[in-house]
């Protein structure tokens, strides 16, 4: 991955208040803008929501995944790499 | 059963083993008091919530076992916020209860209303809103294996008022959590760290706080003794290795021996077990150990890679990595590298440098109480000068024995941190260096100290400025001194007497060994104020941004 590059990270995380916080508060401190978001529950599911947070490639990208997998109400986290508009309309059309 | 959340909370915390708690009662924490009167919990009466945060970090840095302190809503939660961010950067297992305005009521700008789950967020663990009595059967238990798993940290739980009083009935109480354990080492990594040991030249180990949490004292010992590998210290680790074990180098850092950061200069392979890679302790990332090939041990993957990149990463307890290291470990004597070590140990004492200053030393104050008091006995600093000479020049000889504010740096720690540990610890000893800046920060829990009677010994070094700062508007900022000099010279000894505390000024020139002696004797809670004379300064000193090896007033 390279400067320019733009990313999806999907991240399932407990449905209820305050875990976007927890999520933004982490690029927020770190002056790392997020360029997307985008949340919904989870089909058939209260408990679980998922997560897509579009970013520019940062040498600081790799911090930022361990510092969200670290976080109590994040249940996974995973990369979308090289991603075009094209994905990011099929996740919004979901 | 039928209880209301406030009882729930305290049964719970009695549950788990909690015999005391410090904190302020105010108007959204006053039903969990209530469940506190006639609780087996001993409540400590903080002067300020701050106060009460460090009491609660000064248990749990003593013993290793998560601490609890309670505030009130709006200011009794902002005044515990500094403690709660210096428990995050040091990893102290604490839990925060916090009251709140009533459910109904957040949103509305009420009376002694604050965002404190929004003001938490970056400096806990983790942090918790109750919404109803029931939540707190799963937040109380997570809180706790939160706080002790992995990393420790500290966890905040903000319960507001019509929750403390809604009534729960249930049939059984929840089960209580332990801490999670921890995977063990990967035996791969472990099988790549002992032939990346046995082929390096110059190893050196460098301990942090995460040897103390992981009580990693014995493995250390044995590693560094089996094969030759001197061990240096992060101010956090310092306790993890006796100060007059073989190859023990001292403290390596902005402060640090200047004979153990041009080790780390020349080391080629460095074993970072537990520590962070913080900048006060390796100066400029770049220029850490360039020669050096990095094995990085830490229960905390998250810290692979975010100051320096390790060749190898050991995700684990320090102690379980050392311990399964240590089978795969040859004896060897290293005799060139020793030789080296011993060289520039011996050049480091041979051109110490001296005081310009006349009068005592403040080292000498250290080293001569450090003499007098028991092994195990419990220090707590402040932060500026007197901190780091303490770090620099008493003999720490097991874990846990130094409680210092590392990461935050927060002025205003000693004092309540070693309430703390009077309060968890009554058998130890406990002494508390301060400065005259620090001690003002945090004053009003001389009271608290009064109240308890705890022995604990505050040793003032007094210079009547902000010394730190001083020192480096002295060499960074062309003498211009602004703001660092107090214009008024308080009497300490008055003061602790106001408060109840016997007190006593020494100047210096006076027979400091036997006034140490005396003071040291004194039983319950007692201050002496020791007025320096003249400039004295923390040295070596790497400036701000620089590399390590690049000292002011390091030998040549």
């Amino acid at each position: 991955m390279k400067q320019g590059t733009t990313i999806i990270i999907e991240l399932t995380v407990n449905n209820h208040p305050g875990v976007m916080s927890h999520i933004t508060g982490l690029f927020s401190r770190r002056a790392y803008n997020l360029e997307g978001i985008l949340c919904s529950s989870l089909t058939n599911e209260r408990t679980h929501s998922t997560v897509y947070l579009l970013v520019g490639w940062d040498n600081r990208l790799e911090q930022i995944l361990k510092q969200l997998d670290k976080l109590y109400d994040v249940l996974s986290v995973s990369v979308r790499e090289q991603c075009g508009e094209q994905d990011i309309t099929t996740i919004i059309c979901f | 059963m039928k209880y209301n959340g406030a009882q729930i909370i305290i049964t719970l915390l009695e549950q788990y083993g909690i015999d005391t708690i410090a904190g302020i009662p105010g108007g959204t924490n006053l039903p969990l008091y209530d469940a506190l009167y006639g609780s087996t919990i001993r409540h400590i009466l903080a002067r300020h919530e701050q106060g009460a945060g460090f009491i609660a970090q000064g248990m749990a840095r003593s013993t290793g076992k998560p601490a609890v302190c309670f505030a009130t809503s709006g200011p009794g939660a902002t005044n515990i916020l500094t403690a709660l961010a210096d428990a995050k950067l040091d990893s102290v297992p604490i839990i925060i209860i916090t009251g709140q305005v009533p459910l109904g009521m957040i949103g509305t700008d009420a009376f002694q209303e604050v965002d404190t789950i929004g003001m938490s967020l970056p400096v806990t663990k983790h942090n918790f809103l109750i919404r109803s009595a029931g939540e707190l059967f799963t937040a109380i238990p997570e809180a706790f294996r939160i706080a002790t798993s992995g990393r420790p940290g500290p966890v905040l739980i903000d319960v507001p008022k019509d929750i403390q009083l809604q009534e729960h009935t249930f049939g059984a109480w929840p089960a209580l959590s332990s801490p999670a354990g921890c995977a063990p080492p990967d035996t791969n990594a472990i099988n790549r760290f002992a032939e990346l040991l046995a082929t390096a030249q110059r190893p050196l180990l460098l301990a942090g706080g995460g040897c103390i949490h992981a009580d990693a004292a014995e493995s250390l010992r044995a590693l560094s003794g089996k094969n030759s590998i001197p061990v240096a210290t992060t101010l956090m680790g310092l306790g993890s290795i006796p100060h007059d074990a073989p190859l023990y180098l001292g403290m390596i850092g902005m402060h640090g021996m200047a004979s153990t950061n041009r080790l780390a200069h020349r080391c080629d392979l460095l074993i970072a077990a537990g520590t962070r890679f913080d900048d006060r302790a390796i100066g400029t990332a770049s220029g850490f150990c360039p020669e050096a090939t990095i094995v990085h041990i830490d229960i905390d993957p998250a810290e692979f890679g975010k100051i320096k990149q390790p060749a190898l990463a050991v995700a684990a307890d320090c102690n379980e990595a050392l311990e399964a290291l240590l089978p795969l470990v040859s004896e060897n004597d290293r005799h060139e590298w020793r030789e080296e070590i011993a060289s520039a140990q011996g050049n480091e004492r041979h051109h110490s440098p001296r005081p310009a200053a006349s009068g005592i030393h403040p080292a000498e104050i250290i080293r001569a109480i450090g003499s007098l008091a028991e092994p195990d006995a419990i220090i707590t600093t402040d932060v500026g000068q007197h901190q780091m000479w303490v770090a620099q020049h008493y003999p720490f000889r097991t874990p846990r024995t130094l409680l210092t504010s590392g990461g935050l740096g927060t002025m205003g720690f000693g004092l309540p941190a070693a309430i703390g540990a009077a309060l968890a610890c009554p058998e130890r000893e406990v002494i508390c260096f301060t400065g005259d800046g620090s001690l003002l920060m945090n004053i009003q829990e001389l009271a608290t100290l009064a109240d308890h009677g705890c022995t604990i010994k505050i040793v003032l070094l007094n210079n009547r400025r902000l010394g730190l700062v001083h020192q480096q508007q002295e060499f960074f900022y062309n003498s211009n001194f602004i703001a660092s000099r107090f214009v008024t010279e308080t009497d300490f000894a008055a003061i602790a007497k106001g408060f109840g505390i016997s007190a006593g000024t020494l100047t210096c020139g006076s027979d400091f060994t036997s006034a140490l002696m005396e003071f040291m004797t004194i039983p319950g809670p007692s201050l002496l104020a020791i007025d320096l004379i003249g400039d004295h300064h923390v040295l070596p000193m790497v400036p701000p941004g620089s590399a390590n090896h690049t000292m002011i007033g390091a030998y040549e």
